[in-house]
């Protein structure tokens, strides 16, 4: 964030103007969920009659798996059983009496982060969520964005307004890519989400800008249930981000996102995130649960969604990035870097799923796993018997950093057409002493040598990312394995 | 320079320097010569800071200061390169940038500036022709897939770049064919200076046909048994390290090639 255009700076820094927050009364309802709490939920969002009633079903389906006890169990990770009564699921934005007062009542290990990345002052009370006088630049580049999205016909907002100004379009899609029947957390998800993000590009259009949640200042009160849908229509073209390198504060343990994104004829999707989190200390206590559904459809052909993720942050990480390859000749594209330090899981990777005619996908996987960290991949490459002349290439790489961290390949194949070409590469290294000592002979600190090769390692996986993001995301590797040498 | 006294240094508790007493002025170069297991590298890694080493008695000045008490990248910084006997990969990182990584934490150490991108280029260059290297192993990756004699070149292209005040090159010339040794000796004496010290460790006298040495030290077991001119070196090739048992002075250990 500190390396953005000072006008950035000063948007995220702004009040939010267009009133869905503010239009919901401050008050918060009992813990734990059940029908009422769900009503009560759309109620207060003024949500139409159709969102309900698929509110309430996926509340249905989710108990019965709950009472079925089909929370997934079959990834790499372990944590004590979660509590789903005793969640808050519905309130409202903290009042600033609620809040720290100023930064001195911070977690001083939180601001030396901040600092090592660069961030303004402002930024980190905005971030580690200090009450802030909010009363800055005046002139509204945000409205200026906005306005410049919409003369195009981009439809970029809150998911709530987008249910009450776009129902037509929110009802065609919403969960037409994850179906709130697909998993135990997609189900929860799609029960109680509160807000998220929500884009519709129309025919031919390209997108101007990177979309960002930055923009979107509301975004860093959408909470635990987060839920984006990404429409690209025919021809049309988006980058869109999602994160901040900038480690965020945030009371609430679980958090469950659903994304979905849908490409027509032609039309393109890149979405790439950089996930911080907080990972809980250095013990392994606290730190955020990060269990994402996230998946895309290349509906139409030669449509293309590429994901990139840098995922550095919470102390548990089951996402799985995917493409559902549709539309004949459409591509799916994974690049993706993984680091678990100290006592941090993840258990990450994608599903490559191919329906058309020549479809294509690549997967370039990067796992790096230092101090007592877990670092899984779980991949599936899926070619149906449609699917004349696939291909796939898939590269997972495993980067050791000390002796009691582990580094896991867990990749599924399964292919159904004798014409499709699938390629899966693997690879395990270690940054050895020897390594070190001779970045250490010529004078380079043994911090800078991790960086170095770290960030080497991860050179493809970064080229993906748009450039600002590219810068952050090194340095966030850097500071993220601090103290992981030596 | 270089003042070394009475260096004992062991790795498991098994003694592998016991005594080593030797100065190294500014503008000399010293040859150590000595068969294998006498030590030799692990005096070279010693200097450098090498983990594994224990000291248990004497020490090392550099420049009048105790040069054991610094981390090794200090060393580094205060003009110390060791030119390795077996250069390690570093895949991921080009040469390139590495290596300028290396120069501009040097330089800001000496209170100079980073040196910009086209003058680094410009210097990498005329320094490479010197060398007679393919220009295009400096986009690869640190010594990745470089063939020995590659590896031992680039070596020396970094010490050319990095400009140390105290040179120590282990067995650099171990590995190479003759016309890689003639160039790499080229390379060496080029940085020949009255400001500089260079250490050439080595097992065999034919480099130092090419780096004329102002002494010759002989390793033996841990310990210096004998110094001297350039005909040392001669005298040793013609009659092997055996002859110095025979003459009186302390065995050296390990076979005699």
């Amino acid at each position: 964030m500190a390396t953005k255009p000072e006008t950035i700076e000063s948007m995220v820094n702004q009040e939010y103007k267009w009133g869905f927050i503010t239009d919901i009364e401050a008050d918060t309802v009992p813990a734990g969920l059940s029908e009422d709490v769900i009503e009560l939920i759309s109620t207060k969002k003024g949500e139409p009659r159709f969102m309900l009633e698929w509110r309430l079903n996926a509340y249905r389906h989710w108990l019965d798996l709950e009472q079925s006890s089909a929370e997934p169990t079959w990834a790499n990770i372990h944590y004590p059983a979660i509590d789903y009564q005793s969640i808050v699921y519905y309130s409202a934005p903290k009042s600033d009496k609620d809040r720290p007062k100023s930064l001195d009542e911070i977690d001083p290990e939180l601001l030396r982060t901040y600092e090592k990345l660069g961030i303004p002052l402002r930024e980190r009370e905005l971030l580690s969520g200090v009450a802030v006088d909010a009363v800055f630049d005046s002139v509204s580049v945000a409205t200026t964005f906005r306005e410049k999205l919409g003369e195009l016909g981009i439809i970029f907002c809150s998911f709530s307004e987008a249910v009450r100004e776009h129902p037509d379009l929110v009802r065609k899609y919403l969960g037409s890519v994850v179906p709130y029947t697909d998993n135990f957390f997609a189900a929860l998800n799609a029960a109680v989400f509160t807000d998220g993000s929500f884009v519709y590009i129309p025919k031919g259009v390209r997108c101007p800008m990177e979309l960002s949640t930055y923009f979107r200042i509301n975004a860093k009160n959408t909470g635990q249930f987060e839920r984006t849908l990404i429409i690209a229509d025919e021809g049309s073209y988006v980058s869109y981000l999602e994160g901040c390198t900038a480690p965020m504060r945030d009371e609430n343990q679980l958090h469950a996102a659903v994304v979905e994104l849908i490409a027509h004829d032609n039309a393109t999707i890149k979405y790439s995130t950089v996930q911080n989190w907080y990972p809980g200390d250095k013990e392994g206590k606290g730190g955020i649960y990060n269990f994402v559904t996230k998946r895309g459809k290349c509906l139409g052909k030669n449509s293309k969604i590429s994901w990139t993720q840098v995922e550095t942050g919470s102390a548990i990480t089951w996402k799985y990035p995917s493409c559902i390859l549709q539309g004949d000749n459409s591509v799916g594209e994974f690049y993706s870097v993984a680091l678990t330090n100290n006592y941090q899981q993840a258990d990450t990777g994608t599903k490559m799923i191919h329906i058309g005619k020549n479809t294509r996908s690549t997967i370039i996987s990067k796992g790096i796993s230092a101090g007592r960290g877990q670092n899984t991949y779980r991949g599936m490459v899926k070619i149906l018997k449609g699917a004349e002349g696939a291909r796939n290439y898939s590269q997972c790489d495993s980067l050791l950093l000390g002796d009691k961290c582990g580094a896991h390949t867990f990749p599924y194949l399964e292919v159904k057409n004798s014409t499709a070409q699938v390629e899966h590469e693997a690879t395990t290294s270690k940054i050895g002493e020897d390594q070190i000592f001779y970045f250490r002979q010529r004078g380079l600190s043994a911090e800078d040598a991790v960086s170095m090769i770290v960030n080497g390692f991860c050179k493809q996986v970064f080229r993906e990312l748009p450039m600002e993001f590219a810068v952050e995301a090194q340095k966030l590797l850097g500071v993220s394995l601090e103290g992981s040498v030596g | 320079m270089l003042e070394i006294k009475n260096l004992h240094a062991s790795v498991d508790d098994k003694e592998i320097l016991r005594g080593i007493d030797l100065t190294v002025n500014a503008g000399e170069v010293h040859a150590i010569m000595g068969p294998n297991g006498s030590g030799k590298s692990t005096l070279a890694h010693v200097l450098a800071g090498r983990e594994g080493y224990t000291i248990t008695d004497g020490q090392v000045l550099y420049e009048g200061n105790d040069l054991l008490a610094l981390p090794p990248e200090e060393r580094a910084r205060e003009g110390v390169f060791l030119a390795f006997q077996y250069p390690v990969e570093i895949p991921g990182v080009s040469n390139m940038y590495f290596l300028r990584a290396a120069l501009n934490t040097i330089r800001k150490h000496r209170g100079l500036d980073e040196i910009d991108a086209m003058d680094f280029l410009k210097m990498v260059r005329e320094k490479i022709k010197l060398l007679e290297m393919d220009e295009t192993l400096m986009n690869r990756p640190v010594n990745e897939g470089f063939s020995g004699g590659e590896k031992k070149r680039n070596e020396m292209f970094q010490m050319a770049v990095l400009e140390p005040k105290l040179a120590i090159l282990d067995e650099t010339d171990s590995g190479l064919d003759i016309d890689a040794l003639r160039t790499v000796s080229e390379g060496i004496n080029r940085l020949r200076g009255p400001e500089r010290a260079i250490i050439l460790v080595t097992h065999y006298q034919r480099l130092l046909n090419y780096v004329v040495p102002d002494f010759v030290h002989v390793l033996a077991d841990g310990r210096i048994v004998r110094s001297g001119g350039k005909e040392l070196a001669h005298e040793l090739e013609e009659k092997g390290y055996a002859w110095l048992e025979e003459s009186g002075e302390p065995a050296a250990s390990g076979s005699v090639r």
